[in-house]
């Protein structure tokens, strides 16, 4: 038996910019994604989706479907029992919500385009599309639901039977909660003396648009139901399965092996799942599904999709008196996994970094006959911070002042810290001077003022505008129990466990299941570090019930700063428990134990032992001290006591084409501090793609439906996702105030550029064009919104809900379309 | 994203391909790159029972020199035309006009043939195809037939070949010393355009001596804004010139409303791109 060398003392694993372990095989393609799961005599299944957003389901013909080649069985719901399961809403937010049961498959009517009304079963993937177009469903239609400004008024309604649209109304009032004053005495205060500054402002719909499209596995060959499904929750998924259908958690494992991406859209108990489970348990078979692409956008949960009416006071200088926020967010059709809570998540973060005396937020969620929406990266923080950094500009653009002098006046400054906000929040860290300082500078911010000042006045046909974003959000699920007050239906702990094998080797085991971050890149080091072993030598275990029993997955930045700390200490409880051995093995006493570099020495000599070592001792177990267990492994389960507050200034720069309404990024900078930095490389990553997805929001995504509830974005030549050739080199850089609240000092990063940027985009937009008299642009930004604010001086205004029919089916005909109908599926 | 399944012939000859289609008749469809056809098969909107590939036929593929004009085969890639040292010499437009169509892959797959076949009114080649006077070379059973510009193009995805016929070439008279600029209009870079215009000039002494004008996406076919070549024609290339002309590039368009755009906004921006491109053609 080998034993392992410890490390050099001086070599610290935190803060390298290691290139990530995972990306060899991840990038080549050589892992196994769910989709290439191939097991002996499994069968495919193909869905049978509804074309209409509202109708009854009259009959379902399968007879055609089941004659065709190479099929087993065509289903509907009637053929299913309750071991199908249902989809559960895991957060009711307030004890009278309204909440539709949701079947996996349609009963007797489809509430949106997209629902599965059959399923086909085959024996390639191939047959079960051929069948599935063979299965005939009568329908007949019934008005549907489509807009939140229609839905509110509860005249035609998504499910008849619930006697309305109005799922829950969810309040926080800061004079009630006893944070602070009356939100409606500020404002009328202000209405005499001071300044009101009411908007509306749109939150568009958006789609995850994960790159690997969702794919799940059954096998129920074995003692235990293994499912493998392209999730970030496979624990909760397993628990969603035992709730709903009976068989009890212990005979189910569930896999999420490489998972190609989510932004949480795979933060979801889909009845895709529920589906395959049930057919392969009832067939005996070991059953796959793999969506489209088309499926995907369609009916995998969309994000966003809310009406923000907002109204904030000040005073005639600019200091804020309050902030009231009437939401109205879409459900869509059902209450997905935490559909309702989304928006409440960003309850807590419109009063943002500022000093706010009065707030009250209500939250209005609605159905409508669409697909349901979810998390999706930020979750409920975006909104808020897109509202609250949109309503500063208008706030300095009312006193007249620059804008980032309204935000200094009534941000929180750094002596401040610990601070508690309006919302009843304890922000533990931070210094918004020091990361907007640093922003400033790299931006060149007095520069690009004064050429926006010489562009303006050589009325120069492209203008110049800078936008400003001074975040700040929430994040690292958890807090049990807050999320026990909100009524969260689960906690929000994270669990980890180090395991060490004979030869020296780490297995680190977390129930943070990556899906495309880098954990295992990042966890590694942190372990490296802490027993002083090579990075090459720490294996991150996940996303494996089997292996990482406990866990609650991965979404809301949570990974690191909960999952993280929970690794830090199993790998301090190794320590622990090698402590007396190494003692005993060096004949010292305990007292006389010192553990670094990797080694544990005894005081004033120059003797010692690796971790490795130890652990081949252990193995062996030939001398261990009385009464001590041959086993240094150890678990930890952290919950932390409160949210991980990062935040940062991002400014960016945009020209616009007044000519032609084009806007062109200019420059993009931010200065984030998220507190220590593990793996700078990783942490450059999500700050990039996040940016990236934020500016997206900004300017290209945007899920339209037609008037009778047909996705016109049905494919990427309407959806409009960005790629590299469409974006900037950004300048990133970080101010280091370390969180408080986990020993690491970390503060989540996975959601805080999307967050950021998006305010950070339209302000610069509405800012290059204020002086033509623009105050706001709907999102996306389209060229030709923007063209029509400056001619009509409207924010906009709708675009044509139709898409551009290039792949059209006269492609494969002579005939003739109509290209306004746009009704390509 | 399965296509429902089908047979597949790849002829080596015009002829044998002709012989399919007479053979197969409307159960067949022609594939080219299978940029436009094989999203069409995935998303399942058609089901051809035959797909004749044109891949194998050789002599569909290169540009030749004619003398007076340059005959583009059918087949040849949007990264073959885009590079062509004749294409750039005597067509410069459909040079420019090729090397913005999607992306590398796709231009990589895509052709010349297949894209004026498939007669997208968004499509990039149309416009300068027909501001260029190209003649289309079709082949059927009755042997060739040449057809110009203004009667290929007949609506949405509609072309003068019949089903029992295929584009073998397009014939493009040398505008050698032609300048040449296409101004694209997009969201992001691998979109097709919300509007775009071609523009081509001969030029001398600083007189327009010849100008073509192509629109794309302003209408159901590719169109030729024929009122602005006129406002040239003759004409100093001044500023003032330039901007009187681009402003009637709409006339007589007819462009659609969709997610990127109404046709007010195209009417609109159809102006401004035609004065660029007619600014950056001149060396602007
Ligand atoms: C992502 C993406 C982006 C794109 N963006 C653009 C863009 O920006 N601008 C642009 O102009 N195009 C764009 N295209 C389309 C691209 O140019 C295609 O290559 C082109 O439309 C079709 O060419 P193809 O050779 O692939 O033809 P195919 O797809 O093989 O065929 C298209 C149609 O033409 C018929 N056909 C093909 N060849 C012949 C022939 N010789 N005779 C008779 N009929 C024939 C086929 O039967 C079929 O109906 C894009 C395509 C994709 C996939």
């Amino acid at each position: 038996m080998t034993a392992v060398d410890a490390r050099p003392e001086q070599a610290t694993e935190i803060g390298r910019d290691r290139r990530r372990k995972e990306d060899a095989r991840l990038i080549t393609g050589r892992t196994r994604w769910t989709d290439n799961i191939n097991l002996p005599g499994m069968l495919h299944l193909a869905m049978v989706r509804s074309p209409f957003a509202h109708a009854r389901i009259t009959g379902i013909d399968t007879s055609a479907a089941e004659e065709s080649e190479g099929v087993v069985t065509v289903l509907a719901a009637k053929d299913f029992d309750e071991s199908l399961g249902v989809c559960i809403n895991a957060w009711p937010i307030t004890p009278d919500q309204k909440t539709p049961a949701h079947p996996p498959v349609a009963v007797d009517r489809v509430t949106f385009a997209g629902e599965i009304v059959a399923v086909v079963a085959a024996r390639s993937a191939a047959a079960a599309r051929d069948a599935a177009e063979m299965v005939e469903v009568d329908y007949e239609e019934l008005p549907a639901v489509v807009s939140l400004e229609e839905a509110v008024k509860d005249e035609v309604l998504a499910h008849p039977d619930l006697g309305t649209n109005k799922s829950a109304l969810w309040v926080f009032d800061s004079a009630q909660a006893g944070t602070g004053g009356n939100v409606d005495e500020a404002i009328a205060s202000a209405k005499s003396d001071g300044i009101v500054i009411e908007r509306t402002y749109r939150q568009q719909r958006l789609i995850p648009a994960f790159m690997e499209p969702r794919s799940v596995v059954c096998d129920p060959t074995g003692e235990q139901i293994t499912v493998w499904s392209a999730t970030q929750i496979p624990h909760i998924l397993r628990f969603a399965f035992a709730a709903t259908t009976g068989v009890p958690e212990s005979k189910i494992r569930v896999i999420a092996p490489d998972v190609g991406g989510g932004f949480g859209g795979k933060l979801q108990q889909t009845p895709e799942e529920m589906i395959v489970f049930a057919i392969a348990r009832r067939l005996g078979k070991p059953v796959k599904y793999t969506e489209t692409r088309s499926e995907s956008l369609l009916a995998a949960h969309h994000g966003r999709d809310q009406i923000q009416k907002l109204t904030l006071s000040a005073t005639r200088d600019g200091q804020v008196t309050g902030l009231k926020v009437e939401l109205d967010a879409n459900l869509g059709a059902y209450v997905a996994i935490v559909g309702g809570g989304v928006p409440v998540l960003g309850a807590f973060m419109f009063n943002a970094i500022y000093k706010f005396p009065a707030y009250q937020f209500n939250c209005q969620t609605v159905f409508t006959n669409t697909t349901w929406t979810d998390a999706y990266r930020g979750a409920g923080r975006p909104e808020a911070t897109y509202a609250i950094e949109r309503l500063m500009d208008e706030l300095a653009a009312e006193v007249g002042v620059d804008p980032l002098e309204i935000r200094e006046k009534n941000w929180i400054t750094h002596e401040e810290f610990p601070f508690t906000t309006i919302a009843g929040l304890t922000y533990d860290s931070g210094n918004y001077e020091a990361a907007t300082a640093n922003a400033k500078e790299m931006f060149g911010y007095d520069e690009l003022r004064a050429e926006q000042q010489q562009r303006r006045a050589d009325n120069d046909p492209v203008q110049l505008g800078i936008g400003i974003s001074t975040f700040t959000e929430m994040c690292g699920l958890a807090p049990s129990r807050v999320l026990g007050s909100l009524d969260y239906g689960a906690g929000g702990w994270e669990h980890a466990q180090v395991r060490l094998t004979p030869t020296g080797k780490v297995e680190v085991i977390t129930g943070a299941s990556a899906h495309g971050q880098g954990h295992e890149t990042a966890f590694s080091q942190i372990v490296a570090d802490r027993l002083g072993v090579a990075f090459e030598d720490v294996e991150v275990l996940h996303g494996d019930t089997q292996i990482a029993a406990k866990g609650y997955d991965t979404y809301g930045s949570r990974s690191l700063v909960v999952g993280g700390e929970a690794l830090v200490r199993a790998a301090d409880k190794v320590l622990e428990k090698a402590k007396p051995i190494a003692a005993h093995l060096l004949e010292a006493s305990v007292d006389d134990m010192e553990f670094t570099g990797g080694r544990w020495t005894v005081r004033g000599t120059d003797q010692g032992m690796s971790i490795g070592e130890l652990s081949t001792a252990v193995f062996a177990a030939h001398n261990l001290p009385d009464g001590v267990e041959a086993n240094l492994d150890s678990e930890a389960t952290f919950d932390p006591e409160n949210f991980n507050f990062p935040h940062g200034t991002h400014l960016c720069a945009m020209e616009v084409d007044t000519e032609t309404g084009q806007v062109k990024m200019r420059k993009y900078v931010c200065c984030d501090d998220i507190g220590n930095i593990i793996n700078p490389l990783i942490v450059a990553g999500q700050v990039h793609g996040g940016l990236v997805q934020g500016i997206a929001q900004a300017l290209w995504e945007d899920a339209v439906y037609d008037d009778a509830g047909t996705l016109v974005s049905g494919s990427f030549v309407d959806y409009l996702l960005p790629t590299a050739a469409d974006t900037i080199s950004f300048d990133i850089d970080h101010t280091t105030s370390p969180a408080t609240t986990n020993t690491l000092g970390t503060k989540g990063v996975g959601e805080a550029g999307t967050i950021a940027s998006t305010p950070a985009v339209v302000n610069a937009i509405v800012d290059a064009l204020r002086p033509l008299g623009v105050h706001d642009v709907t999102m996306p930004c389209t060229p030709e919104r923007v063209w029509r604010a400056i001619n009509e001086g409207s924010a906009g205004g709708e675009t044509t809900g139709a898409a551009a029919a290039h792949f059209d089916p006269s492609t494969g005909m002579s005939g003739n379309v109509d290209r306004t109908e746009g009704d390509v599926q | 994203m399965i296509p429902a399944s089908f047979d597949y012939v790849a002829p080596t000859t015009v002829e044998e391909a002709l012989a399919a289609l007479a053979q197969y008749g409307d159960e067949a469809k022609i594939i080219a790159g299978g940029q436009s056809l094989l999203p069409v098969l995935r998303m399942r909107l058609n089901a051809p029972e035959w797909v004749i590939d044109l891949g194998r036929i050789d002599s569909l593929k290169g540009v030749r020199d004619e003398g007076d004009s340059i005959l583009v085969g059918a087949m040849t890639r949007h990264c073959d035309v885009a590079t062509d040292p004749l294409v750039a010499e005597h067509a410069a437009l459909v040079a420019r006009a090729t090397a913005t169509v999607a992306d590398e892959q796709v231009r990589h797959r895509g052709t010349f043939g297949g894209a004026l076949a498939h007669a997208d009114p968004a499509g990039d080649l149309g416009a300068p195809a027909l501001a260029l006077d190209a003649e289309f070379v079709i082949a059927g059973p009755a042997g060739e037939r040449v057809v110009p510009g203004a009667e290929f193009f007949q609506g949405l995805f509609e072309t003068a070949v019949s089903e029992d016929e295929l584009l073998i070439g397009v014939r493009i008279p040398k505008h050698t010393g032609w300048t040449a600029h296409y101004e694209k209009f997009v969201r992001v870079a691998h979109q097709w355009p919300i509007c775009a215009v071609g523009a081509t000039l001969k030029v001398s002494g600083g007189v327009i001596e010849g100008a073509a004008i192509g629109l794309t996406n302003m209408g159901s076919t590719p169109l030729r804004a024929a009122g602005v070549e006129q406002a040239l024609v003759g004409q100093h290339a001044t500023e003032e010139v330039v901007r009187s002309a681009a402003a009637l590039a709409a006339d007589g368009a007819d462009p659609p409303s969709d997610l990127n755009g109404d046709a007010d906004y195209r009417r609109h921006l159809v102006t401004v791109l035609t004065r660029r491109a007619i600014t950056k053609a001149l060396g602007g």
